[in-house]
């Protein structure tokens, strides 16, 4: 049995006054990969923020690796958890290049060996060396999404929170984009919690899934039951036929 | 065969840039009768300006030629701008893909529809209410009373783009282009959205258009498709044997897309150099 990555207990969180995740609680193993699924506005992305410290009211409780998880900003957070958005067009600053933004990260946190390791990471996310110096309005779609994992792999964490990493994209470049996914989290052992409204995505590239609707948990269930249709929840159920899902008996 | 609805010959779209006109649709052909056809390809392969093109929307310096473009009989590239106009909405509707940027925010929901309709025809005002009530109906809109006085930021997007449609089929056109009509919706929501287009346009024997990158999708709402790469048909085939495909492009798309029962360890990626011309990209 390997360590939990990812321990959530009776987390709600709020914008303001207003509560949008209830009561959700789930953990994820060491090297898992875990999707959370489910109608947009349901809570999904809020949960991502909670975990990565960009939704800071919450109640209940979060762990990474075993270590409580405060409401404060952490910079060692950083170290071990890192955050990947849909759109890389807004999450890559637009007058930096792709050296400065996967150099930045090592800066931040005094680390050296810069130009090395900004090499072998473009090598890792499958960017020729050319593309070093380019802007991000230089690169196609595809490759942004490549330079924005290398950024969130730079200080070697052990948990991605990914965000609908390939829904901006096309099917053939959403393709790479999970095949690069699938050998870096077999190659560095990573842990994924994956946003996504993809259904088959799910069955590609987790173990296990959440359903969530109205901000609360109404399923966890493991990838078989999804890839034979047998989720049990009516909710669940009406989102994987909608998908264009054959359902089978719970 | 009966006289097709839509006839579309040698169509060309061509846009000036810096390294000289460059043309995103390069000479396709296809005719349409009441039938629902879908148009699928990857971004920028084209799909948009096909759609557009028909109902001479591109606008300079875009310009558009083709040998023939003719909708029931009528000439659309020998049309005035005024005719173009009348025929707009009233014989060839567009849905597109975001409700936000198509609806008029100052406008309740029930005066747009009613005044889709005014536009192309005269009505007293208690039959134009009554038929803005009954589209919404048509819409699955449970409480068509309520939904008509609400505003565009008042209703949710699913609803928001079957207010859209029902905009644009108050007036019984003949033929509907739907770009991308859901790509913005929950996957449970565009079910719904493209199950209310399908009624609709089965049950009014109108004839369909619609764009997508979504090859499943447009599988299951058509009955024949065409595959757009780099502004070229590459394939053109029956819904129901799409996977029998031929093209590399098509075969390649359809590898690439993971399955609701995926067991394979790696997605194949397209190999482009396998059919690309070295024209365009
Ligand atoms: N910064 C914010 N301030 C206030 N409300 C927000 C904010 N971000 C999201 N919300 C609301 O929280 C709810 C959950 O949003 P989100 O987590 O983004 O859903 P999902 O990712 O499942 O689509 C939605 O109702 C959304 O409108
Ligand atoms: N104003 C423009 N100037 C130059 N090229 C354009 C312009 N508008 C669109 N294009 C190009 O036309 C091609 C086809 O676009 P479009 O029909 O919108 O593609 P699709 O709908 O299939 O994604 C794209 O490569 C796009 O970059
Ligand atoms: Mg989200
Ligand atoms: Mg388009």
């Amino acid at each position: 049995m390997s360590a939990t990555a990812i321990h959530l207990e009776n987390l709600s969180i709020s914008y303001g006054k207003t509560p949008v995740v209830h009561d959700v609680a789930f953990s994820v193993a060491e090297g898992e990969s875990f999707a959370l699924v489910g109608e947009s506005g349901s809570g999904k992305s809020t949960i991502l923020r909670a975990i990565s410290g960009l939704a800071p009211e919450w109640t209940g409780a979060i762990a990474i690796l075993g270590k409580p998880r405060g409401h404060a900003p952490d910079r060692d957070f950083a170290k071990v958890c890192q955050m990947v958005f849909q759109d890389p067009y807004g999450s890559l600053h637009p007058r930096k290049t792709v050296d400065d933004c996967l150099a930045e990260p090592l800066a931040i946190h005094g680390i050296g060996g810069r130009d090395a390791r900004v090499r072998d990471m473009l090598a890792a996310v499958g960017l020729d060396q050319r593309f070093r110096f380019r802007f991000p309005h230089q690169l196609s779609g595809g490759q942004r999404q490549r330079v924005a994992i290398a950024r969130a792999l730079m200080l070697s964490p052990r948990v991605l929170l990914l965000d609908e990493p390939t829904s901006a994209l096309d099917v053939s470049v959403q393709a790479e984009i999970l095949n690069l996914l699938k050998k870096l989290r077999r190659e560095q052992g990573l842990t994924y919690l994956m946003v996504t409204h993809n259904l088959p995505v799910v069955s590609f590239l987790c173990d296990r899934l959440a359903v969530m609707r109205h901000g609360r948990v109404v399923e966890i269930a493991d990838v078989s039951a999804l890839k034979t249709g047998r989720l049990a929840d009516p909710y669940s159920r009406e989102l994987y036929a909608a998908s264009g899902g054959a359902l089978q008996p719970a | 065969m009966s006289v097709p609805l839509l006839e579309v010959e040698g169509l060309t779209v061509t846009f000036p840039t810096a390294r000289g006109p460059v043309d995103v649709v390069r000479g396709i052909s296809f005719s349409l009768g009441r039938e629902r056809l879908g148009i699928v390809g990857e971004s920028g392969s084209g799909k948009s300006m096909t759609g557009r093109s028909i109902l001479r929307l591109i606008r300079p310096p875009g310009h558009v030629s083709a040998g023939r473009l003719v909708f029931d009989g009528i000439d659309l590239l020998a049309l005035s701008e005024r005719r173009m106009r009348a025929l707009r909405g009233a014989r060839i509707s567009m849905v597109m893909q975001d409700p936000k940027f198509s609806l008029n925010p100052v406008m309740t929901v029930g005066e747009q529809i009613a005044e889709a309709l005014l536009t192309h025809a005269k009505l007293p005002r208690r039959a134009l209410k009554a038929r803005v009530l009954s589209m919404l109906e048509a819409v699955r809109i449970n409480d068509p009373e309520r939904v008509a006085g609400l505003y565009p930021h008042e209703v949710s997007g699913g609803m928001g783009q079957r207010v859209m449609i029902a905009m644009m089929l108050i007036p019984e056109p003949d033929l509907l282009i739907a770009d991308e009509p859901t790509s913005a919706l929950d996957v449970s929501v565009q079910a719904q959205v493209l199950d209310i287009i399908d009624d609709l346009v089965t049950g009014k024997g109108m004839g369909l258009i619609l764009i997508s990158h979504d090859l499943n999708l447009v599988a299951r709402y058509c009955d024949r498709i065409l595959v757009m790469n780099g502004g070229e048909i590459v394939e053109e085939c029956r819904a129901s044997e799409l996977h029998l495909a031929r093209h590399p492009y098509t075969r390649g798309l359809l590898a690439a897309m993971p399955r609701m029962d995926e067991d394979r360890d790696v997605l194949p990626v397209l190999d482009r150099g396998a059919w690309t011309t070295g024209a365009g990209t």
